[in-house]
């Protein structure tokens, strides 16, 4: 390993920080208010200060790609944040090979989100809030992938929680959205003391929590030894963590509602960056994970279920916004099938090509909304295809890479995903047919989704099609820089098979984040099991162009699946209904939260702490009363007594002691 | 040496000689007092930077001693000093009190009632404070610890809200009886030392040197010790100031009647009075009992944090919201200081004076409400971000420094407390980690019923934003936020070898050997 000293990574960081400080500060003092910056000067500033964060970090890009070391790093050091007691936290920074990635991915898809936000927001009041937020938000996300310490990944981590917050309460002046921030947070937090504790067992076992460090550390099999007993409960514990910040079970709940915030704002936070700090988290802990089958058979399983249950939901829902939050769930399930099993490199494989493409069918929707004078109801929607004709050909290029269609970007890495998880050392896992299932429900809930949106016959009212129109360039440039990466991403990731017909195309990404993220279990197909890649990649794409077309096709007429089929509308309802499970959190969690506080303070603290206290007191009132004819309500001889008081306790024990 | 021998003295006084010149006011003047009582918080807060620039971070004894006999015969003597414990305490008070007084200028036009002995009390307050973060004599201590009382009982009795009587009575009852016991040991300890070393001293240096018994081989052998007795004398004294549950029921009384500079000064400092004597005498003094005990204290803390919470989230009193949550987030402090640990003693220390950062400031925000609004009720709130924006931003920085966020003075303090406590007590820590979920729940449901949400009230129209006073009161809390969370280090960096050698004197006598 090598490590280059460079200032590139702190001017990366503190270029969004800067851009928050001028719309946060610096605007509204100069121009005397919060609301009066106008959106392009607010929009302007913020997209500048993260887009120079991007050409700085192509930048750190050319310089690690242009060094001979095998894994080269650029670091800095910015100064000691905690060190006392032998606690040692420098504030770090690191660009390797997959923090940079990461940082190209943060920087590129938030400078353009940042662009089409000027416009997407531009009749709203405190655009200067927003673009200060969004700016925030960039710096605590460029520090989280940045960090070189779990502290500072942490910080980074709450910090995006928090930007989070403040973006989808933006119109706080709704009780809802309101609540839905609120409910970001605190569940995120459920999600952060897992985090802190698994922090915590890391510290204890290796006395500290750099991530260079750790890496060294356990690379030495004495070490390794030692820690072994301790390394599936550390693992567990932060795993909890990305539950809580990827969105999985059992605390995906609050992703949904995150949808109301600003549509960019979901695009960028909710589908391109912040809920796959997860991911990013187990990709970059690979050592240590990989010390524990069990936390990773977990993490497999969860990321499985989470997969096909969010896939599930989003069949039967008819708010756009909230077909792309569960199916955001649905891919992040699968990212994490992918670190269970082993595939890190798949994983973040994955995270870039979702990026790309989730962050473009956000942003249409987007571009949809505002179409449509801000409706997101599909069953509104229908045959805008005409309308929107930059939209629907992005968009389309968008749903056809998610759902798998072949040489679309999501093809690549869901087949990596997919070939991963049959090649266990087990042998045919279930996990594999769970994928392939997920990867159907996503071809035909983006078919339908497509269907309902841009085919099939109108359904919007008069109104509605008035104000109809193609969103402004500003908008759409975004989307066909998005378009052009979700279709051509995956040939990034090029699997063995396909390269050797293309001109001996190799696995750029597997090459490039070897030194950091080794790939480990794909030697195993082909030693184990004899099933044959080419089989997995046909079937798994004749399956997604079936399920896409047929979701096409068949919500052309029909807008709910119990149309289709007679005898669906119970599934259909609980499906609708998201199986019901915040009402359940509602029964089991957050009502006896709100019991037992009232309980404590209404009860407990008046009656039993204080009724003995009180009780007490009114024992000694009575002896009181004997004496009441001193009280002569004046409050300087009050005052003169307390001091005499006092002295003659100080002369009484000098006595005694004489 | 000799210049700044004195300056604790004066630090300690300064307030007073103010408060004399107060009474001398003529009434004519009465509504200067503020401005001089201000002037006075900014004298005093000069001289305590003097101080903080004069200290030797290297060094860990106490520092810039001034003794004057007092009653050398009977071992009682003025004696002061400083070290990096009591270091930070002494700055927090000198920079919580310029901002108490600019956050709660009275407005234009408000009638003050005993204006004079109002600002009197205040500036007597501080000596005391500073008095008890500063002696280092036991007696001294005690007296200090005491003098505190008066004002404090003044404040809330006759500026106080609605059952103010009530709240003082119960304030005062509460801290006395802690006090009684503490004296009473004082007393132990004075007779001891005369036996003992030869003549009476309740100096902190000669109190090393004494031996009082303790073993601990069972729990009757311990019950029976001395030392034990005289642990839970203090310890009683001190937990019932900090407030531990269940002794906590006088906090949230006290600070729903207090005048709002009476609640941030509760809140920031004198609550620290209770952790800083755990701190300074009933840990160091008697580490095999503290020892002892640890877990009790620990389970209490956990007990504070988490039922602290509970009750902070059920009222719909705003300020007593914001006084339960006090009493979750000292829990944190006894849990960092019973875990006899090194980052979490330090964690500790650096809670006090991040609870008093934000639990000032929140005490702050609480007042100007009530003040615009003249209601503390959470559901007459609602939608006021809108209309008080920078109100909001303010609000919304206490609210992050009280949740802990990475980045704000409150993660600096909880993170090395759960670390450095998890390292010995992982059980209890789990459960205080709660703490940090509930601390979001509460914290961000008053943040919504007053911010967010629709416009409820009718009477918005003369709600007017921060004025300027309050402006920079509240810069001033939200450099030391941010400040602190970013650069630790800067701040607390000259207590760090102080730190050091007390934990190592006490791990070495009786704690967990490790990391």
């Amino acid at each position: 390993m090598e490590t280059m000293h460079s200032i590139l990574p702190a001017l990366i960081l503190i270029s969004p920080l800067v851009g928050f400080i001028i719309n946060g500060v610096v605007l509204p003092l100069s121009l005397k208010g919060f609301a009066k910056t106008p959106a392009n000067t607010a929009g302007g500033f913020a997209s500048a200060f993260i887009g120079l964060s991007f050409v700085l970090a192509l930048f750190a890009f050319a310089k690690l790609s242009g060094s001979t070391a095998e894994n080269p790093s650029l670091v800095i050091n910015c100064f000691e944040w905690f060190n006392f007691g032998g606690l040692n936290i420098p504030f770090e920074l690191r660009i390797d090979k997959l923090s940079g990635l990461l940082v190209l991915i943060i920087s590129g898809i938030g400078t353009l989100i940042h662009l089409y936000s000027i416009s997407y927001m531009h009749e709203e009041e405190c655009v200067g809030r927003y673009f200060s937020y969004l700016n925030l938000f960039c710096f605590c996300m460029l520090l989280l992938v940045m960090g070189n310490n779990l502290p500072l990944l942490f910080f980074g981590w709450e910090g995006v929680g928090l930007c989070s917050y403040l973006l989808i309460g933006f119109w706080y002046t709704e009780t809802e959205k309101a609540n839905a921030g609120k409910k970001a947070f605190i569940v995120n937090r459920i999600g952060d003391l897992g985090f802190l504790i698994g922090m915590f067992l890391l510290f204890q076992q290796l006395g500290t929590l750099s991530l260079t460090e750790i890496s060294t550390l356990l690379a030495n099999p004495e070490v390794v030894a030692r820690i072994m007993p301790s390394v599936t409960l550390i693992c567990l514990a932060l795993f909890v963590g990305a539950t809580g910040k990827s969105a999985q079970m059992p605390l995906y709940v609050w992703l949904p509602d995150a949808m109301s915030g600003p549509t960019p704002v979901s695009a960028l936070i909710h589908a391109a960056t912040m809920v796959t700090a997860g991911v990013y988290m187990i990709a970059r802990l690979n050592p240590l994970f990989e010390l524990s089958p069990v936390a990773l058979s977990v993490v497999a399983h969860v990321g499985a279920i989470t997969a096909l249950f969010a896939g599930s939901i989003a069949v039967a829902q008819t708010d756009i916004k909230k077909v792309l939050a569960y199916s955001t769930v649905s891919q992040l399930g699968f990212m994490f099938l992918a670190c269970g099993v082993g595939a890190y490199q798949t994983a973040v494989f994955h995270l870039m090509t979702h990026a790309f493409f989730k962050a473009l069918l956000f942003l249409g929707s987007g571009s949809v909304i505002h179409a449509c004078s801000g409706e997101q109801d599909m069953t509104k929607m229908g045959a805008l295809k005409k309308h929107l004709p930059h939209t629907h050909l992005t968009m389309l290029i968008g749903s056809l890479a998610i759902s798998g269609i072949p040489f679309f970007s999501g093809f690549f890495s869901k087949d990596e995903i997919l070939y991963s998880s049959i090649a266990l050392p087990g042998g045919v896992s279930y996990l594999f047919v769970i994928g392939v299932l997920t990867a159907i429900l996503t071809a035909f809930y983006t078919g339908r989704m497509m269907s309902l949106t841009f085919y099939g016959q109108k359904r919007y009212s008069h109104e509605v099609e008035h104000h109809l129109h193609e969103s402004p360039a500003l908008m759409t440039f975004p989307l066909y820089v998005l378009a052009i990466l979700a279709a051509l991403g995956g040939f990034l990731g090029v699997p063995h098979l396909l390269g050797d017909y293309l001109g001996h195309m190799p696995h750029y990404l597997s090459h490039w984040l070897n030194p950091v993220v080794p790939s480990k279990h794909l030697p195993l197909v082909g030693i184990k099991i004899g099933l044959h890649e080419g089989v997995v990649m046909a079937g798994s794409s004749i399956l997604a162009i079936i399920s896409y077309f047929s979701g096409v096709a068949l919500f052309k007429k029909h807008m709910f699946v119990k149309d289709i089929i007679s005898g669906f509308k119970p599934v259909e309802k609980i499906l609708a209904n998201k199986y019901y499970v915040d009402e359940l959190y509602a029964i089991i969690v957050v009502n006896p939260v709100k019991s037992i506080s009232n309980f404590c303070a209404n009860f407990i603290d008046k009656f039993i702490i204080d009724g003995a206290v009180n009780g007490l007191g009114s024992q000694v009132k009575r002896i009181g009363n004997g004496l009441r004819s001193i009280q002569t309500g004046d409050i300087q001889s009050y005052a003169l007594m307390m001091l005499m008081g006092l002295l003659l306790v100080i002369f009484f024990i000098f006595k005694v002691l004489v | 040496m000799e210049t700044t021998s004195c300056l604790l003295t004066w630090i300690i006084f300064s307030p007073l000689l103010f408060a004399l010149v107060a009474f001398l006011t003529p009434s004519a003047f009465e509504g200067k007092l503020r401005l001089l009582t201000f002037i006075q918080t900014l004298v005093t807060a000069v001289l305590a930077t003097i101080l903080y620039f004069n200290f030797d971070g290297t060094q860990a004894g106490p520092q810039m001693a001034h003794l004057v006999a007092w009653l050398p015969e009977w071992g009682i003597n003025y004696l002061v000093s400083v070290d990096g414990i009591s270091l930070p305490l002494v700055m927090l008070t000198a920079f919580v009190s310029p901002v108490a007084i600019l956050g709660t200028w009275p407005a234009l036009g408000v009638e003050l009632k005993k204006e004079k002995f109002f600002v009197m009390m205040l500036m007597f307050l501080q000596t005391g404070m500073y008095g008890t973060f500063l002696s280092s004599d036991l007696f001294l201590f005690y007296f200090f610890w005491e003098v505190v009382l008066i004002p404090m009982f003044f404040l809330i009795g006759v500026w106080g809200g609605k059952e103010r009587i009530y709240a003082t009575v119960k304030f005062f009852l509460y801290t006395m009886v802690g006090s009684l016991l503490m004296l009473v040991a004082i007393f132990f300890i004075l007779k001891t030392s005369a036996e003992t070393l030869g003549a009476p001293t309740a100096a902190f240096v000669d109190l090393h040197r004494l031996q009082f018994a303790f073993d601990g081989s069972s729990f009757q052998s311990a019950m029976s010790s001395p030392q034990t007795w005289l642990f839970l004398a203090f310890a009683l004294a001190f937990v019932i100031k900090v407030p531990m549950v269940p002794f906590h029921t006088w906090l949230p009384d006290a600070h729903v009647q207090a005048p709002t500079v009476g609640s941030v000064f509760l809140a920031a400092v004198l609550l620290k009075l209770g952790t800083y004597g755990l701190m300074r005498i009933a840990i160091p003094f008697f580490p095999e009992a503290a020892y002892y005990f640890r877990e009790f204290f620990i389970l209490m803390g956990v007990i504070g944090i988490i039922y602290g919470a509970f009750c902070a989230l059920g009222q719909t009193d705003f300020k007593k919201l914001v006084a339960y949550s006090s009493v979750s987030h000292m829990g944190f402090i006894m849990v960092g200081l019973f875990a006899f640990n090194k980052v979490a003693f330090a964690g500790s220390l650096y809670q006090m004076i991040n609870h008093g950062i934000s639990a000032g400031g929140l005490f702050l925000i609480v007042g100007f409400l009530y003040e615009r609004l003249h209601t503390r009720n959470l559901n007459e709130f609602g939608g006021l971000a809108k209309t008080v924006p920078l109100m909001a931003i303010a609000f919304m920085i206490m609210t992050l420094s009280s949740v802990a966020l990475p980045g704000t003075n409150g993660f600096v303090g909880e993170f090395p407390i759960l670390l450095g406590a998890f390292q010995v007590q992982p059980y209890y820590v789990l459960f205080a980690g709660t703490g940090v979920i509930l601390g979001a729940v509460y914290a961000l449901k008053a943040y919504q019923l007053v911010m967010l949400g629709p416009q409820t009230r009718t009477d918005l129209d003369h709600l007017h934003d921060l004025g300027l006073k309050e402006i920079v009161a509240m810069i001033i809390l939200a450099i030391f936020v941010f400040g602190i969370g970013f650069f630790p280090k800067t701040f607390f960096g000259k207590s760090d070898v102080t730190l050091d050698q007390y934990s190592n004197s006490i791990i070495d006598k009786v704690g967990p050997h490790g990391p």
